[in-house]
């Protein structure tokens, strides 16, 4: 069963003033078939987790380990964390000019998988998982995020997502920017992988809305560049009633 | 992307005045003869990018013919292929040359090569150039003409290592249909600079396709003008420019006729310290050209630091009669945070490089319309994708 341990991780980034520290000693692990939501005020940390275990170069590690059963994530490349099964979902995805969905999703898959997958398989497989998030079959010849919407780019992401079949899913704020509708066919795209049971999530978000879908084992409330605070989903409704208050008292970090 | 967008209702591209306009601001006024211009200095508008030290003395009379180019033509039956004078009168039709190193090919040449498709003949196979160069100093004309209702693709290669320049025409009878690739695909010590006029008769159709890979410098001037009205031009390019090069494509489509189209599209990928790219793509609407229907594209691909791109599309507009007329420029980086999101899929970063300049080609050989030079263009791009991230 794999499991992600993060353990004491600091992060910074570089600005113009030096170094700042974002992340002052994260602890958590994450196993197979488990849901950890990731709440928290803007400006805690949360979306540097994310993007220091996919391994963005803007962050630097300064000390902790991460390891996905037993391998050092830390000492992969970023495309090397993707093989080894760790799947970012991102809150900004980024336009890739002259590259189509499906000739994009064709090599991610091939990378992800060690080999390229038959083809005929293949477009049946892209096609169905299409259908399940509600997406025009026409959507694959469009360039990778060009002119999407919001809620294009976050199907998208669900999309790879369920087609790449990660070990660990990092969701970073899939919810923003997304109406009922739209958070609807995400989150149960969400929801079919999860139940597969066959990935770790850990769904970084601000707000509880998209909680009322995605059903999480663990809350963590992450305050100031650290988990503030663990329990289960009695957890988000002490949010949904109180708010991040009593954990940012004190400043934040950003 | 950053993007220039200009129509007609826009004001920003109009210029009537007479000192701005195409062909004023050339530093001398078209002609065969290379005495009519001035030595350049390099800071005259249609020098201004050039490296002159690079032109291994094409600009300035010192480099004298030495010969060492292989040249190879292949044509179907039925065309004729003629060396002759420069006294002929089928020279010089299409267009002058425009600066100095045109009109000293001009004036150089030995004897000037005449391909004739005539008329109503519809040619099912290409006719072939090979231009091998072998280290030489070369000068060149070459003519093409089709009859009327005559139809051919023609190809010409130009590898190897070679100091070139040369003035290529294209005369087209009404009705005619040609299509013109010109790869340049030289040694990365080549100096080529070529002058490509096409006069495109009444309901005739010009199709160029310019691919520019290798040299050290490569400087090119694809120009259209129209003998009469229901002419149509489409001038596409691609252009690989690495580390050291200099690639210049100067391009002019002389809407001088009513009713005629142009579109032209080129797009270049740099990488490497020094390579820089050149687009010039000037197109005047005459008075008399009501009607015109023209858009012009350039689009470039910076894959790292250290290149330069100069992207310059210049519209002028005599007559508000027109059906359209646009252009738009962009250059943009493949960005860090493209390579970040390809990687997060698995995808090694040489290979989503790759992608993305693949990617980027595509769309325009797509366009192109010529499915077996599709596969070579293609094939060809990954070729230099290969050899970069090697």
């Amino acid at each position: 069963m794999a499991t992600l341990e993060i353990h004491d991780l600091h992060v910074s980034v570089d600005t113009d003033s030096g170094p700042n520290e974002i992340l002052r000693g994260v602890d958590l692990t994450v196993k197979q078939g488990e849901t950890h939501a990731i709440m928290g005020p803007n400006g805690s940390g949360k979306s540097t987790l994310a993007y220091s275990l996919a391994g963005h170069p803007k962050y630097t590690v300064t000390g902790g380990t991460v390891t996905l059963d037993g391998e050092d994530v830390l000492e992969m490349s970023v495309d090397e964390r993707a093989r080894a099964g760790v799947f970012l979902a991102m809150q900004y995805p980024v336009e890739v000019p002259g590259v189509s969905v499906s000739n994009f999703l064709r090599t991610a898959a091939t990378a992800t998988r060690g080999e390229a997958p038959k083809l005929r398989t293949w477009v049946k497989e892209v096609k169905e998982a299409m259908q399940r998030l509600s997406m025009d079959p026409a959507f694959a010849e469009r360039n990778v995020n060009e002119g999407f919407s919001g809620g294009e780019k976050k199907r998208h992401e669900i999309l790879q997502l369920e087609l790449l079949k990660p070990k660990i899913a990092i969701l970073d704020e899939t919810d923003s920017g997304l109406d009922v509708d739209a958070l609807r066919v995400v989150s149960e795209g969400v929801n079919r992988v999860r139940e597969s049971g066959d990935v770790g999530t850990l769904l970084i978000t601000h707000y509880t809305r998209i909680l009322r879908y995605i059903k999480p084992d663990h809350v963590h409330v992450f305050a100031k560049g650290r988990i503030a605070e663990s329990g289960g989903p009695e957890l988000a409704d002490k949010l949904e009633a109180e708010g991040y208050e009593q954990y940012v008292k004190g400043g934040t970090t950003s | 992307m950053a993007e220039a967008q200009t129509n007609p209702a826009g004001n920003t591209a109009i210029a009537v005045a007479a000192e701005s306009t195409v062909a004023t601001r050339m530093s001398a006024p078209p002609s065969f003869d290379v005495a009519d211009f001035p030595v350049p200095h390099g800071r005259e508008e249609e020098w201004r990018f050039t490296p002159l030290a690079r032109l291994r003395g094409l600009h300035d009379g010192s480099a004298e013919a030495s010969g060492g180019l292989k040249a190879e033509i292949s044509a179907p039956e039925g065309v004729t292929v003629e060396a002759v004078g420069r006294d002929d009168a089928r020279l010089g039709r299409a267009g002058k040359p425009v600066d100095r190193v045109a009109a000293q090919a001009f004036s150089s040449f030995e004897k000037a090569t005449v391909v004739t498709v005539p008329k109503e003949a519809v040619l099912q196979e290409p006719i072939r150039v090979g231009l091998h160069g072998e280290g030489g100093v070369s000068y060149g004309h070459t003519v093409f003409e089709l009859g009327a209702f005559a139809e051919a693709v023609v190809v010409i290669d130009h590898t190897g290592d070679a100091v070139r320049a040369a003035n290529v025409e294209f005369v087209l009878g009404d009705n005619a249909k040609l299509t013109v690739v010109s790869v340049q695909d030289w040694a990365d010590t080549a100096v080529h600079c070529s002058q490509h006029n096409a006069l495109v008769g009444r309901d005739a159709s010009f199709k160029s396709v310019v691919v520019t890979f290798g040299g050290d410098v490569v400087r090119l001037h694809p120009r259209v003008s129209y003998a009469g009205p229901g002419g149509e031009a489409e001038l596409y390019g691609l252009y690989f420019t690495d580390d050291g090069q200099h690639q210049e494509h100067r391009l002019l489509v002389d809407h001088d006729a009513p009713h005629c189209r142009s579109n032209v599209a080129y797009k270049g990928a740099l990488q490497g310290q020094d390579a820089h790219a050149v687009w010039i793509g000037d197109v005047l609407i005459r008075k008399a050209a009501e009607g015109t229907d023209t858009y012009e594209l350039n689009r470039n691909l910076v894959l790292t630091d250290g290149a330069r791109v100069d992207s310059v599309p210049n519209l002028e507009i005599e007559t508000g009669e027109i059906q359209g007329a646009g252009h738009a420029s962009a250059t943009g980086r493949f960005e860090d945070e493209q390579l970040f999101y390809l990687m997060s899929r698995g995808v090694p970063a040489d290979e989503a490089r790759r992608l993305v300049v693949r990617g980027f080609f595509a769309e325009l050989v797509q366009q192109i319309g010529l499915p077996d030079l599709q596969e070579r263009l293609l094939a060809k791009i990954d070729e230099e994708l290969e050899a970069s991230v090697a």
